[in-house]
Formats: structure tokens, C-alpha cells, sequence
């Protein structure tokens, strides 16, 4: 079963330190159709990445549900979550590649962990550095990468497993404008070539605008409102949503 | 006094000395790494969590690890006895050597593997990776030049307590500086065994961090 669509229900989680409770998530609910390119926008601490990890559990919500077609996720055991989130994939702020290893092992690291055999690893794993334009670095190490090319090489090893579901948190956030602009591309060309669900997480109203058709505003926990990129960067309802479009008036 | 038998005596010692430190080391990382992981693990921030079996550990190494040396050896005899059949010698001072070793060990293994970012464990997890590969292909693979460096410094400090034996006849190149130099007044051989034992330190640092250099692909090549 492709597990392509996405849909959040009643999500609530806290934080709990000694003396004090962040209410990260208040009654989250949103529902991703298969195929979209769908943005969570909000400032920082607004619940985001929180949000983003509850969708493949690296977070457990306190309560609510997540359907990620069909299936809810809660009610998995390990072994199910892991298969599981093998179709789901997820990219980085800061990439989060093997330092230690070279271009072709990380892209090959998924599939390891799903037990393909070695070689066809390693033919897929070109395959995809192919595609996003990486070929001739397959033997450097990520550190001597530049940002947006540690980027390719993090997008190139979410897609070794096929995934159905692309979770992109924050993944332009440590990159030149520029450079944000080419991965946006790439993911763009990917939606388009493989068909596959895209979740958005950003601060950045510029990435929101060039890439995703809907977008929910997310703000102190709770979604402000969500709808189509252009209503909402219109005629912004919330509160919320014009002190972002404000921001974002002023970056550009 | 520097004859043929002399130098020969030193040279066994020298090997002996290697062969203790070794020897205690390997076996030590026997104990001790698998601590080390598990103490990593079990911490708070770790990837499975569990407070009794993480404050366990902790303590038992705390405690273990404040026993001197010297105390140690002369504590734990009985069980000497018992693995090597003799409480003198090189073979048997392994007992006492690895068995100091090996919570420093996991101490030294736990610092190395929580060096490795939240990050690259978080990405793993989101891969569908299991534990055993996080910790082999993840945690392990990626704190090696540390993990690497902390084991030259864990051999400088097993070949120090090695040479602490000498004090009950451990063997090796403690041994002979304790029976000549502190015995028999020989101040000379006393001041070859404790240059021979510099150097053994010395080359031991030297080969590990070599190897923790070439090992490490995270600066530029």
C-alpha cells in the first residue's frame, strides 16, 4: 500500500521541564491529499518541527491521531513503524549526512538498512546522484561539499527507498537565497517525475510562495488558518499570517 | 652490570609490558565498550531511554572506578588466583589491569559516542534504521576518530598500572625498575626501564593518533 496522503487529527503535545510545560502542539488537525506540495509556516517555536516529527513519530504526539494513508501510525509496533518509516522520507536543516562517509555510502545507507544487496546499492545509489546532478562527486566526503550539494546528496538518499511521503524540515533555512531557489527546483522536478507527497516546513514565506499549493499557518501550537498559498497570501485571516507576510515583505 | 643477561631482561620486560598493556586493554574493551554503548543509549537523551538501568551502570562505574589501583590489585587476588592461577607475573597482573581498564573504558566510550549529533541519529531513525545499525554503522562509525583517540589514551594509562604491579611482582618493565632501582639502589637500570617505558608511551600515542588522522574524513583531504 502507498502510504501517500496525510491526516492529523486533534494533535496535542507538551513539553514538560521541571518547573515548566510548553504546549508545542494544541489541538492540531490538517489534512495533506496525496500528490500536494502542502507548507507549515510559522515562526520559530511556533510548533513546526515538532509538528513535522509527530508525522513519522520521531516525536509521539500526548494524543491525537496520524493516518498516513490509511494506516495510523499509533498503532503500530516497532518493527511496523520502522518498515513504515522507511516510506517516509525526510530531509534537514543542517542535512544530517555521515561526515565519515563518502557521497555514494550515504546515499547507499538506506538502502543498506533495507538489506539490498551491495551492488544494486550502488547502482541506484549512481542513479540518483545522476539525477541530482551529483555523479562526479559520488567518491568526495561532505565536508567537502558546499551546503546546497550536502542538500543534493541528503535529497538523493531520502529517495533511494521510494518513498511516498517527502518531509522537508527547515531544508532551505541554512542555504543562500540562490541556492534555495536551485533545491526548490529539484524538489519541484521530483513532485513532477515521481508524483510523491510533499510536506514544507518553513519560515520563509519566499519558499512557501514558489513551491507548495497549500499552506498552513502555524502559530504558538496551533494552526491560525490554512487553505490555498494564494488566498492565504492574499487575504490573510489570521493574525498570524499578516505578521509573516509582513516579514516576508520587508526580507524581499 | 650491562651484560648480555641485563639487556635481555629488559627486553623481555619491554615485551612483557606490551603484552600486559595490550592484552588488559583488548579484554577491557571487551567489557567496556559494550558499557559504554549502553550507558549512551540508556541516557535521557539516548535512543532508548531508561533511567534504572542508565543510574546502575553509572554508579557501578563510579565506584569502580574510584578504587586505586594499588587497592584494586591487592581486592580482587583471590579472583587472580582463581583465572590465572598465580597472583605474580605477567599473565596474572591482566586480571587485575583489565578489570581497571574496563570502566574507564566504557566511560571513555560513552564521552566519544555522545559526541555524535542528535541530527545524523535522527536521520537514521527516520531512514527505519534499527538500534544495532545506529549504533554500529551510526554512533560507532561516526565517533571513531574520538573513539580512536580515547583508546591511546586508555593504553597510556594501562601501561601505567601496569608498571604499578611491579609493586607485588606483576612483571614487566615496572617490575624490574621496583627490584633494581628501589632494591638494589641501581639507579641506572631504574632510569633505562622508566626510558624504555617513555618511549613505549610515546610510540603508542604516536600510532594512535596516526591512525585516528588518516581515519577521520571530516576536514578536508
Amino acid at each position: 500500500m502507498e502510504t501517500t496522503s496525510i491526516e492529523i487529527q486533534h494533535l496535542y503535545k507538551t513539553y514538560s521541564s521541571q518547573n515548566s510545560q510548553v504546549k508545542a502542539l494544541r489541538d492540531v488537525s490538517l489534512s495533506i491529499p496525496e500528490h500536494e506540495i502542502f507548507g507549515v509556516i510559522g515562526l520559530s517555536g511556533a510548533g513546526k518541527s515538532t509538528l513535522v516529527r509527530c508525522m513519522n513519530l520521531l516525536e509521539r504526539p500526548d494524543s491525537g491521531k496520524v493516518i498516513l494513508g490509511g494506516q495510523d501510525l499509533l498503532a503500530l509496533n516497532k518493527k511496523q513503524l520502522r518498515l513504515c518509516r522507511q516510506k517516509i522520507g525526510m530531509i534537514f536543516q543542517h542535512f544530517n549526512l555521515l561526515e565519515q562517509l563518502n557521497v555514494l555510502a550515504n546515499v547507499c545507507f538506506p538502502l543498506e538498512i533495507r538489506g539490498i544487496p551491495a551492488r544494486r546499492r550502488k547502482e541506484k545509489a549512481m542513479d540518483l546522484l545522476q539525477k541530482v546532478g551529483l555523479a562526479d562527486k559520488a567518491k568526495a566526503y561532505p565536508s567537502q561539499l558546499s551546503g546546497g550539494q550536502k542538500q543534493r546528496v541528503a535529497i538523493a538518499r531520502v529517495l533511494a527507498n521510494d518513498p511516498g511521503i517527502l518531509l522537508c524540515d527547515e531544508a532551505t533555512s541554512a542555504l543562500d537565497p540562490e541556492t534555495t531557489k536551485t533545491i526548490l527546483d529539484l524538489l519541484k522536478t521530483i513532485h513532477n517525475t515521481m508524483g510523491i507527497t510533499i510536506v514544507i516546513i518553513t519560515h520563509e514565506m519566499a519558499v512557501v510562495r514558489d513551491i507548495c499549493t497549500k499552506v498552513a499557518v502555524l502559530d504558538d501550537g496551533a494552526v491560525q488558518e490554512c487553505g490555498n498559498v494564494a488566498e492565504v497570501f492574499h487575504a490573510p485571516k489570521s493574525k498570524a499570517a499578516r505578521r509573516l507576510l509582513l516579514m516576508g515583505d520587508k526580507e524581499e | 652490570m650491562w651484560n648480555e643477561t641485563m639487556i635481555r631482561m629488559l627486553l623481555n620486560g619491554l615485551c612483557d609490558t606490551f603484552y600486559m598493556t595490550l592484552v588488559s586493554t583488548f579484554f577491557g574493551y571487551v567489557i567496556g565498550l559494550p558499557l559504554g554503548i549502553a550507558l549512551t543509549l540508556t541516557d535521557s537523551g539516548g535512543i532508548m531511554p531508561n533511567k534504572g538501568v542508565y543510574r546502575i551502570l553509572d554508579v557501578f562505574i563510579n565506584i569502580t572506578r574510584s578504587i586505586p589501583f594499588l587497592i584494586l590489585l591487592i581486592l580482587v587476588m583471590p579472583l587472580t588466583k582463581m583465572i590465572a592461577g598465580k597472583t605474580y607475573g605477567s599473565t596474572a597482573t591482566i586480571v587485575p589491569l583489565t578489570l581497571a581498564a574496563a570502566p574507564l573504558i566504557g566511560r571513555m566510550v560513552e564521552s566519544s559516542l555522545k559526541e555524535v549529533g542528535h541530527g545524523v541519529i535522527e536521520a537514521a531513525l527516520s531512514m527505519g534504521a534499527k538500534t544495532e545499525t545506529i549504533v554500529f554503522k551510526v554512533l560507532i562509525s561516526e565517533a571513531r576518530t574520538s573513539l580512536l583517540v580515547g583508546a591511546t589514551i586508555v593504553l597510556g594509562t594501562v601501561l601505567g598500572y601496569s608498571a604499578m604491579a611491579g609493586v607485588i611482582g606483576g612483571g614487566g618493565l615496572g617490575d624490574i625498575a621496583i627490584r633494581f632501582g628501589y632494591y638494589r639502589y641501581e639507579t641506572g637500570v631504574m632510569l633505562v626501564t622508566l626510558l624504555l617505558i617513555v618511549a613505549a608511551v610515546q610510540l603508542m600515542q604516536g600510532a594512535g593518533m596516526l591512525a585516528a588522522k588518516i581515519l577521520d574524513h571530516r576536514k578536508q583531504a
